[in-house]
Parts: structure tokens; sequence; C-alpha cells
């Protein structure tokens, strides 16, 4: 069992081990959602905050559930109702919570890098739920979860993520992790939108969808972001759904077990027909279901050992300011 | 090199044959002490308890002419009371109870009965999945140094011991052989 991060704020770098181990135990997490009574007492008396600068229904829920399930206490702060407003600065808001003592705080901000600088103020571990057009590396532990458990394995597997991958902070975390865990990556989209730089990472890239599915063993549609739209990177909605709107008759071209993945919410009609959200080929609710476990996981692993850092390095309380700072990347 | 006595220290106490002559009569105990098999289900604690389970299961089906009672396994992971004191995050393998607890007569099943605080933790995970009549606890090996007030009803060997010591049951299906050795880990 090899898990060492003190924060899980994006998935670049992380070891394949690590990744694999994430997965284990989300896996056998899985099994507490289906019980009757749906909580274990794992995190009894640890409290997790979600603070949410963007909003969110399907992640903020999911952690929240994920943290309840373990019998942590949760509590939610969205930057509507919080201090920002009175411009605090992001900083100075995470100094004051951690002086509240949490065991976790979880993080979705806007800006890229922001749980990155938040890693370096504080001591207990952060989750990155989201920043920017940078990672979001649950939603990507998630998808290769749910890929796992439909097909067996991730190594060998080709994976097409379809949509907007210049903006797209889930189709970078699913990059980075599918590459290490040794699948190949089409990234397939209007050429404005698939930035080359992302072949050095190892992706393969494709800007017309026929090409990007051909034989390929999972497709992963994107959201396509109308409030991050506003440059023209495609003429209209209407042309975009005409060349990459995945339909019945693209995904014929895909292998024949091929399953079809959504981070959600979904344009019905835009970058995926209805037919196929709903059709036999769609694993989209698995995801969601996934997503709690994969989170129960993750709080799971980062808290229990923090404390265990605490436990063994007493010396270390001396200087809580410079504790388990920066964690990786 | 695997003898009686085994490198590092280690005493054999309890050999293969030891072993299952042990899992036999405490197979033939539960048997009398529950008069029949009705409503009665084993759940193991992981690892080394689910195989042990799965052995006196096995026996009563000889013994009864085929009765094969239900069987889970139960992982105390996410049931331990050391979160905080510093252990090593240790491998959730997860729990698996397909059968209905509520009413059951349960069995739990573990290798080495020591502090208490495992069995503490299996029961608190058994009570998530419903209301069992009874659970009742059979071992291969009760230590004795308890910290809670948990007894065995079923032993294989009670076997003194010091606070320095360790008991290690080994077992064919993951040691590859069976066996029970004690080994001093540290003066006391």
């Amino acid at each position: 069992m090899a898990f060492t991060q003190r924060h899980l704020l994006g998935l670049e770098g992380v070891p394949a081990d690590e990744i694999t181990a994430i997965l284990d135990t989300a896996a056998s997490f899985k099994e507490i959602s289906e019980r009757d009574i749906k909580k274990v007492p794992t995190l009894r008396g640890k409290t997790v905050i979600n603070l949410f600068y963007e909003v969110s229904t399907r992640t903020r829920t999911s952690f929240e559930i994920a943290a309840k399930r373990l019998s942590a206490d949760t509590i939610n702060i969205s930057a509507s109702s919080s201090s920002t407003c009175k411009g605090e600065t992001l900083a100075d808001t995470a100094r004051n919570l951690e002086a509240m003592r949490p065991d976790a705080i979880v993080v979705r901000h806007p800006s890229s890098g922001a749980c990155h600088l938040l890693a370096r103020h504080l001591s207990c571990p952060i989750l990155n739920a989201g920043d920017g057009c940078h990672e979001h590396p649950t939603q990507a532990l998630l998808d290769l979860l749910t890929i796992r458990g439909h097909l067996g394995r991730i190594a060998g597997l080709t994976v097409a993520i379809v949509g907007d991958i210049l903006h797209s902070r889930v189709a970078r975390s699913n990059l980075h992790a599918l590459r290490t865990l040794g699948a190949t990556v089409r990234l397939v989209g209007p050429p404005t939108l698939v930035p080359p730089e992302l072949r050095a990472l190892g992706a393969e890239l494709h800007t017309r969808l026929d090409e990007g599915v051909r034989d390929a063993d999972v497709i992963m549609m994107l959201r396509i972001q109308r409030e991050r739209q506003s440059a023209n990177f495609f003429p209209t909605l209407d042309e975009y759904a005409q060349y990459f709107c995945l339909t019945e008759e693209a995904v014929r071209l895909a292998k024949p077990q091929v399953i079809i993945l959504h981070p959600g919410p979904l344009n019905r009609g835009l970058e995926i027909a209805s037919a196929v959200a709903d059709g036999p080929y769609s694993v989209i609710m698995d995801q969601v279901t996934n997503g709690v476990a994969v989170r129960m996981a993750l709080l799971y692993l980062l808290i229990a050992r923090s404390k265990a850092e605490d436990a063994l390095e007493p010396e270390a309380l001396a200087e809580p300011s410079r504790r388990r700072t920066g964690g990786r990347g | 090199m695997d003898s009686a006595v085994t490198g590092n220290g280690a005493r054999q106490v309890m050999d293969a044959r030891a072993i299952e002559r042990a899992l036999v009569r405490v197979a033939h105990e539960i048997l009398e002490r529950n008069k029949d098999t009705e409503q009665l289900a084993f759940v193991g604690i992981r690892s080394r308890g689910v195989h042990l389970a799965e052995r006196i299961r096995r026996a009563i089906q000889e013994i009864e002419a085929g009765t094969l009672v239900p069987f889970g396994v139960v992982d105390i992971t996410l049931y331990r009371d050391d979160l905080d004191r510093g252990l090593q995050n240790p491998v959730v393998q997860g729990t698996d109870i397909p059968f209905a607890v509520d009413g059951r007569r349960i069995l739990l099943v573990d290798d080495v009965l020591f502090t208490g605080r495992t069995v503490r933790a299996a029961m608190d995970a058994l009570v998530d999945f419903g209301r069992p009549q009874s659970i009742q606890l059979a071992v291969l090996v009760d230590r004795g140094h308890r910290e809670l007030p948990i007894r065995a009803d079923f032993v294989g060997k009670n076997l003194p011991t010091s606070l320095g010591e360790q008991v290690r049951v080994r077992l064919a299906e993951v040691d590859g052989q069976d066996e029970v050795l004690i080994e001093t880990v540290r003066e006391r």
C-alpha cells in the first residue's frame, strides 16, 4: 500500500502505484454506500470544510456525502456568503479557517494554482475540487475507477477525450493519470480548443470526431462551458454540435464494448445526443456513484496520514506553520 | 527450515495437526452449544479469521452432512480506534456480508484474541448491518491481556503470554503452511 501524498492538488506527477492505491481503497468503500446504514465511524470527530469559490452541485454534494458517510462533520462555505465579498484575500480566509482546526479543506476556485497557494500556507490536507483550467483530480480518479470497473484495467486502453480541451481541468487531470497508468489518450476537438502543447504530455491530437473516436475503448465527453466561450473559439453552438456532438452514428465507430463518460452537467444535443447519454454504453450515473467512493477514500487516506504524522513527529508541533507545507507539485 | 524452533527465537506452539484438531473440536462445541445450525452464520475478521471461519464452516458441513451455513467477511479497518495514534495507514479491503444480519446467530471468528479491540471493532461493524439475535466469538488462540470486557465463547488454545511476546498465526491459504509461533519482540 503506497500512499504518501499530503494533499491532493493534482494528478500530474503522482506515481502509478499511488493512483492505484487510491482506486483500490475507493473500490472497497463502494460497499458502504449500498448498506441500509450508510455510515462508518472512521472520521468521527473530524471536521471537513468545503470552501467553494465557484458554483457546484455535484462535486460539493459528493464531497459532503463522502465526509458524512465517514462520520466527519462538514461545513460548506461558498464565495457569495464568505468574507471574500468584504475584500479578504484567499490566504487570509484560509488562515482564519485553519485557526478553527479543520482536519481537511476541500477547495474549488476559479484561479489555477489556488490550491497550491493554500497548501503552502496551511498544514491541514488540501483537496483540489477544481482550480481554474488546471486540474480536477477527484473527477479524473472517479473516471478511472469507472473505467477500471467496466473494462477491468486502464493500461493499453485507448481513451478519446472530446470537447473543449483548452479550458478543461477534467481533461488535464485525466490526461496525466491515464498516461501514468499506461493508456493511450486522444484529445479531440476543434483546433482552437485543442492546445498543441498537450502533445508534449503524451497525447494524440485529433480535430475530427470520427477519427478521434474510431476504435476507442472509452469516449469521455466534456461539457461545453458556455461561460468560458466569450472569445469566439467556434462560430456558433449549432455549428459546434454539427461537428462534435456525440451521436449514435459516431459511437458505432468505436469498439463494440465502448463506454461513454461525461462529467456533467450535460448539454443535451450540444456535445452529446440524448440517445447516447441515456443509451446502453453510457456509464454516466456510475461515475456519480463512484465519485462518492473516490472522495471517501481520499478523505480517509489524507486525514489518516496527517494524523499518523502528528503522532510520529511531536517535535514538529513546535513549528506548525512549517509542517506539511507544499506537498508535491 | 520451518521446524519446531525457527530462526529469530520464534517457537512453534501449534503445528498443522494441532490446528486441525482444535478447529474440529471448536466445530463440535459450536454445534453442541447452538443445538442446530438454523439461523447460524459465520463472519470472519480479515484477514486470517476469514480462512479460519471457512475451515470451521467446512468442518460443520462434514459433521452435519451437508449443512453449509452462510458466511461473510468483515474488515475492521474503518472501525478502529487508533486513527490518531500514528499507525500506518492500513489497507481497506472491504466488508462483505451477503446475508441479512437481522435475527441471525452470528459466529465471529478471528485468529488471535489479545486486547479485545479488534473484536470490539468487528461487533460495531456487524451491528451497522442490522440487529443480530446474538454474537458469539471463536478464536484459534487466546493469549490474554484484555483491555476491554470481552471473552471468547470457543477457544482453540489458551496460550499464556507476556506482553513482550508476539503470537503469529500462519495459515496455508496465505502463508504457505499452518502453524502458530510465539516470539519475543522485546523484554518487558
